[in-house]
Formats: structure tokens, C-alpha cells, sequence
């Protein structure tokens, strides 16, 4: 075939149908669905502690804030208060999720190789039912920890109607990042041991263990990773029955919302190359 | 709206070996696509055209055979098709709810039950829960694995995978079925009613695309077929004609470096060459031979095909004799072998093949199973390919 040819079909390919069968995300639900089952199901599978596995990562986190903040304490003189412990224990349940979602939405495309080498659907579904199993177990997680602050009389205040939005801005943040990992791991195999490491020093990188204003003048580089305000916002509202701050809250959910629309546009560019690439 | 296939001038590339799996390899490569033009329709170091410029249409009702040796470019095809891969060049069009059965189970979970799993295999092949409900015991049924629904896939056996997986992708009802070899697995019996399936789903107007080494089954289920090598079209037509295609490039690789054959003949019990036999006659085959290189402890060898690729028979002088064949370069011999056609009522292909010594697998002095057809007519006394010789009485009992 002479390369003149060549050239002269170059654009028939550029206008075929880029999808033959486009099923769209919409009617794909019931498959998100049966995927997101599929994920909660396998994780409890032929394990004995089960759904307490759900509760038992936020404690982990809770507990190794515990200590830092004795460290603190010891250090500072400051005694501990139980506000203090309630907004760490607010502030892990969330970030526990952020890094499971994360941590399995990265693997989601290469560790169903089989899907997506031999049955053609919507790919984003594999990191979004990944993000939705891990928030199955952040739900429970979260009812645990309401039944803990009803317990410890937190109180509550008109302010926690933001509760809902903050915890939905988290989400749209978590699958952003979730969809732009996913489909980088399945071309490089390199990131998912990045995000590993990124996953397992973020605490430090976030306010958790500490509120952005113990920080002082530095606070602000904390809250510049957008999952910060969200998440000082939340023990804000729910530990210290105050407003968020609007501004910053805004630019958490300019970086969710932005970063959902690029991340899903560079996840259908590259759509195309995954079942050869992978 | 009219449901089926248009694939045209469809091309695909894929590249040999590795692409870059890390970060490293990531920038020399990116440096590249930045600077050269035609990135897609042009082949880059270490790249091959999988698929090269191949039309076909299906309409509703109609069935499609690809076929071809290992590499042709058939699994790719099925895979552009269910849009798995994305063409480089040309476009394709599939109008209708796609089944496409690239590998059986997959997308099953091991760990799941039989029962998860059917759920879970049906949503991704399309179907909603409420359909796969109204079709469960169905699929259940066919399938034959009732007992063991609650058991992990995982305890299953291929078989059973198989069965199951096929269960599930033949009650989605696709307007265009696609279906890869994947038939292979699973017993005889369940072979034929996965057949019996696809031959109803054709009745019924689907559109079907099969992928096969198993010529038979082409040519029952299919009217057209593709015949694809290296990724190009060789003969896109009816299937018999495409199937005698398939066969005859076989024959192209008869060209042997250690051995000619001089002449080739085929004789009935009346000692005339021929080639219509009829059921149960006494044949000759005769060869003569030449050494291109000196042999040592060859033997000549004989096996007859029916045209969808089954065998039928084979044997070797080393079954039948104690001598081998001990050629200097450029002596000749002659090998005769005699035999009762216990065949009837199809064309037969007739192979001879020269081994040495030692059996090694593949390693063929002379290897043609296509060297001539030859016709056994039809006595009807009986059908089947084998003629064993019939005879019958009827009695009856005084009681």
C-alpha cells in the first residue's frame, strides 16, 4: 500500500464513529452498581472481622492522632481536651476514606485486566465503583462515629447542614483523582507505588492530626491541598459549631469540580488506547 | 432501523514487545509524538498492521465465518468490532444491542457463587437486573448447573465455566452476536446445543460473527466467511469457497528443502488413476520421490483430512514396515501405500508427509496434508463420512 493512499484514508478514520456501541454512563447504572457490589462483596469475602474492617482503619487513624497529640501536649503544656480528640476522630473517618477510595480506584483498571481486555463498556465505571465501595464502608464508619458524638454530647448546631455539602465535595474530589490515577497506573505502573507513598505520608499533609490555624502564619500551606479546608471545615462546623470559611471552601470545590471535568476528559482521550495499553 | 455490521477498510496496528511500561521510557517516546506527523496511520519502529484494510457487511439474519491460521488478525477484528480496540483507519458501524463473546466468563469473579456471578456476567454483557431475574432459571437451565449455584466459581472446572459463561452471554438476545473460539471447552453434548443456540439466534434475524478453527462448524453455521492471513483480506465470500481457500493456502507451504516429489497418483482396484472412489474400494497411492539432501531414516507417511479440517486417518510406513528410507542427494525412490476407502459421500483431502527418524513434533521433512482431493460417492445405504459396510435383517418373533 503506497503511503499516498495512506494519507487519503487518514480521514475517514478521523470521522468513524468513535464508539460503535455507545452505551451511555446513564445506562450503565445498574452495571456501576453490580461492579460497586461486586467490590463491597469480595472485600468481606472469606474474612472474619468483616464490616468491622470498615471501622477499624478510621480507629487506626484516630488512635496514631491520639498520640501525636500527647506529644504536643507534652511539649507545649497544653492540656487535651475532648474537643480536641472528637475533631480528630471527625477528620479521620473522611480522610480513611479519601485513601481507600484512592488506594483501590488506582488499581481498579489493571487489576481488572480481564474486563477490560475482552468486554467493551464505559471504563470509568471501574475507579467510579471503586470509589463507591470505599464509601459504603465510610458510611458505616460514619454511623459508628454519630452514635460516638451523640454519646459525647457534641451538640449540634444550624451549621451542620453544611455537613452534607462538604462531605459530597470530598467525593467529587476523591473520584477525580481516582479516575486521573486509574488511568495513569494502567499505562504507568509507577504511580500506583507513588501514590502509596503520597497515601501514607498524607496525613502529615493534611489537617488532621492538627487544625490549619495551629499552624499559625504556615496554616495556609495546609489548606492549599484542597482536601484540607473540606476537612477543617467539618470539625469547624461539627467540633466548634462555627461556619466554614466560604473562601476556602470555594477553592476546594473549584479544584473537586474542575478537576472532575478535566480528569474525566483525559479518562475518555485515553479511553481508547486502555485495552492495548494495558 | 435495520440491525448488522459495516466494517470498511478497516485498519489496526499493534506494536511488538513492550511499549513503555514506566516513567522512564515515557519521555524519548513522548519527544517523538511530538515531533512526527501521521502518528496513526503511519508505522513506527517496531510496529505491524494486525488488520489491514478489511471490509465486510452483516445484515439481519446473516452469518459471518472469520477464519484464518493463529495471528491472522481475527481476534482483533471481533475486538474492533465490539469496540474494545478503536480502528487507526477506516470506519465501522454496529447497528443493534451487541453480544459479543470474546472469552467465556470472562468478567466472573472466583470468589462470587454461580448465582452472584450470573448476575454480575449479565450486567456487564449488557443485560439490566430485572431482565436477568425474568431469565434466571433459563440461564440456570441451559447452563445445567443447578446444583452448584452456590458454590464459588473458583471450585468450578473449565468446563463448567465455560457452560455457564455461554449461559449467560445466549440470553442477552443481541442484535448482533459476536463470538470468538470459544467453544473449544465443554463437552460434546453441550457443544451442540451452544450451536443449536447460535443456529436459532441466525433464524431469529441475529447478526452473527463467528471466529473458528473448526471448519465444520463454520460451514454449518455460517453462509459467508473471511479469510484473513497477516491481517489482510485473502477471500471474503461464500463460506465453501472461503473454507477451500483456507485449505489450499496450507498447500503453499509444501515447498520442502529436502524433498520433491517427482509424481503423484492415486489408482482405483482397477489399477486406472482416479480420483472418485467408490465406498470400500481398494486404492493405490503412489509417490515418487527425490532427495534434495541425503536422507537417513526417513518415513513417508499418509493421512487423510475431510475438508473442514477433521481427520480422518493417518498412518506412517514405520507402523507398517520394518525398513526406512536411506536416500543419497538426488536419488529417487518410490513409496506405495494401499488401502480400503472405508469413506463415502464427501470430498476428502489426501496428505503425505516424510519424518525422520526420531519423531521430533513439527520437525517435517515434507509435510503437505492437502496434496490431492479425491470424491467418495454416496452408496445410500447409510450417511456419515465412515463406511463401515451395512447390512440388516428383520425377524419376527413367534411367540
Amino acid at each position: 500500500m503506497s503511503s499516498a493512499v495512506l494519507v487519503e484514508s487518514i480521514k475517514g478514520s478521523m470521522q468513524a464513529e468513535g464508539r460503535s456501541v455507545s452505551r451511555d454512563f446513564w445506562q450503565c447504572r445498574d452495571l456501576l452498581m453490580m461492579l460497586t457490589w461486586r467490590d463491597i462483596t469480595i472485600r468481606y469475602k472469606q474474612s472474619i472481622m468483616g464490616f468491622l474492617w470498615a471501622v477499624l482503619m478510621p480507629v487506626l487513624v484516630v488512635g496514631s492522632g491520639l498520640i501525636v497529640m500527647v506529644a504536643f501536649s507534652v511539649m507545649s503544656g497544653k492540656a487535651i481536651n475532648k474537643s480536641d480528640v472528637l475533631a480528630i476522630a471527625v477528620k479521620s473517618v473522611p480522610w480513611a476514606f479519601v485513601v481507600s477510595a484512592i488506594r483501590f480506584a488506582t488499581n481498579s483498571l489493571t487489576a481488572n485486566k480481564e474486563l477490560v481486555t475482552k468486554i467493551y463498556f464505559p471504563r470509568e465505571i471501574l475507579p467510579i465503583a471503586s470509589v463507591l465501595a470505599s464509601l459504603f464502608d465510610f458510611a458505616i464508619a460514619t454511623g459508628v462515629l454519630t452514635i460516638i458524638l451523640c454519646v459525647t454530647r457534641v451538640g449540634i448546631s444550624v451549621y451542620c447542614l453544611w455537613v452534607p455539602v462538604l462531605l459530597f465535595l470530598i467525593i467529587v474530589l476523591t473520584t477525580a483523582l481516582s479516575l486521573l490515577l486509574a488511568c495513569a497506573n494502567l499505562f504507568f505502573r509507577d504511580v500506583k507505588y507513588l501514590v502509596e507513598v503520597f497515601l501514607t505520608y498524607g496525613i502529615f499533609m493534611v489537617p488532621v492530626f492538627y487544625s490549619a490555624s495551629r499552624m499559625g502564619k504556615y496554616g495556609i500551606l495546609l489548606l492549599l491541598n484542597p482536601v484540607g479546608p473540606l476537612l477543617d471545615s467539618l470539625s469547624t462546623i461539627i467540633v466548634g459549631h462555627r461556619a466554614p470559611s466560604l473562601p476556602w471552601v470555594g477553592y476546594s470545590a473549584a479544584w473537586a469540580f474542575g478537576g472532575l471535568v478535566i480528569s474525566w476528559l483525559i479518562f475518555r482521550k485515553a479511553e481508547r488506547l486502555f485495552a492495548e495499553s494495558i | 432501523m435495520t440491525t448488522g455490521i459495516e466494517f470498511e477498510g478497516v485498519w489496526k496496528k499493534f506494536s511488538r514487545g513492550e511499549k513503555f511500561d514506566s516513567l522512564r521510557d515515557l519521555i524519548p517516546s513522548m519527544t517523538n509524538w511530538l515531533f512526527s506527523a501521521d502518528q496513526r496511520t503511519k508505522l513506527q519502529k517496531k510496529e505491524f498492521w494486525a488488520v489491514q484494510d478489511v471490509s465486510f457487511k452483516v445484515g439481519r439474519g446473516d452469518s459471518l465465518g472469520i477464519i484464518g491460521p493463529n495471528g491472522s488478525g481475527k481476534s482483533t477484528t471481533l475486538k474492533l468490532l465490539s469496540g474494545i480496540l478503536q480502528p487507526d483507519k477506516g470506519s465501522l458501524r454496529v447497528r443493534g444491542r451487541l453480544g459479543a463473546l470474546i472469552e467465556l466468563g470472562a468478567g466472573f469473579h472466583p470468589d462470587l457463587t454461580g448465582r452472584e456471578n450470573i448476575y454480575l456476567n449479565g450486567t456487564i454483557l449488557g443485560m439490566n437486573k430485572a431482565e436477568i431475574k425474568s431469565k434466571f432459571d433459563e440461564i440456570v437451565e441451559f447452563s445445567e448447573l443447578k446444583e452448584f449455584l452456590d458454590t464459588p466459581v473458583k471450585r468450578y472446572s473449565s468446563g463448567m465455566y465455560a457452560r455457564l459463561g455461554f449461559s449467560v452471554a445466549a440470553h442477552v438476545d443481541p442484535d448482533v452476536l459476536i463470538v470468538d473460539e470459544v467453544l473449544s471447552v465443554g463437552d460434546y453434548h453441550f457443544q451442540q446445543r451452544c450451536f443449536e443456540k447460535m443456529k436459532e439466534f441466525v433464524r431469529k434475524g441475529t447478526s452473527l460473527v463467528f471466529v473458528s478453527h473448526n471448519m465444520t462448524a463454520i460451514s454449518t453455521l455460517c453462509k459467508n466467511a473471511l479469510l484473513l492471513q497477516k491481517g489482510e483480506t485473502i477471500y471474503y465470500g461464500g463460506v465453501s469457497q472461503a473454507v477451500q481457500a483456507y485449505h489450499s493456502f496450507y498447500d503453499d507451504k509444501t515447498a520442502s528443502d529436502h524433498i520433491e516429489l517427482l509424481d503423484v497418483r492415486l489408482k482405483g482396484s482397477d489399477g486406472v488413476a482416479r480420483d472418485v472412489f467408490q465406498p470400500g474400494e481398494r486404492a493405490t497411492f503412489e509417490v515418487t520421490l527425490k532427495a534434495l539432501h541425503p536422507l537417513r531414516d526417513a518415513h513417508p507417511g499418509l493421512m487423510i483430512h475431510t475438508l473442514e479440517g477433521q481427520c480422518v486417518f493417518v498412518t506412517a510406513t514405520s507402523r507398517l514396515l520394518k525398513k526406512r528410507l536411506n536416500l543419497e542427494q538426488g536419488e529417487t525412490a518410490e513409496v506405495e501405500f494401499c488401502l480400503d476407502l472405508n469413506l463415502q459421500g464427501s470430498v476428502f483431502a489426501l496428505g503425505f508427509t516424510v519424518t525422520p527418524e526420531l519423531e521430533h513434533k513439527d520437525q517435517w521433512l515434507y509435510y503437505n496434508p492437502n496434496l490431492r482431493k479425491f470424491v467418495m460417492t454416496d452408496e445410500h445405504k447409510s450417511q456419515g463420512f465412515v463406511f463401515l459396510n451395512p447390512s440388516a435383517e428383520l425377524s419376527v418373533n413367534t411367540v
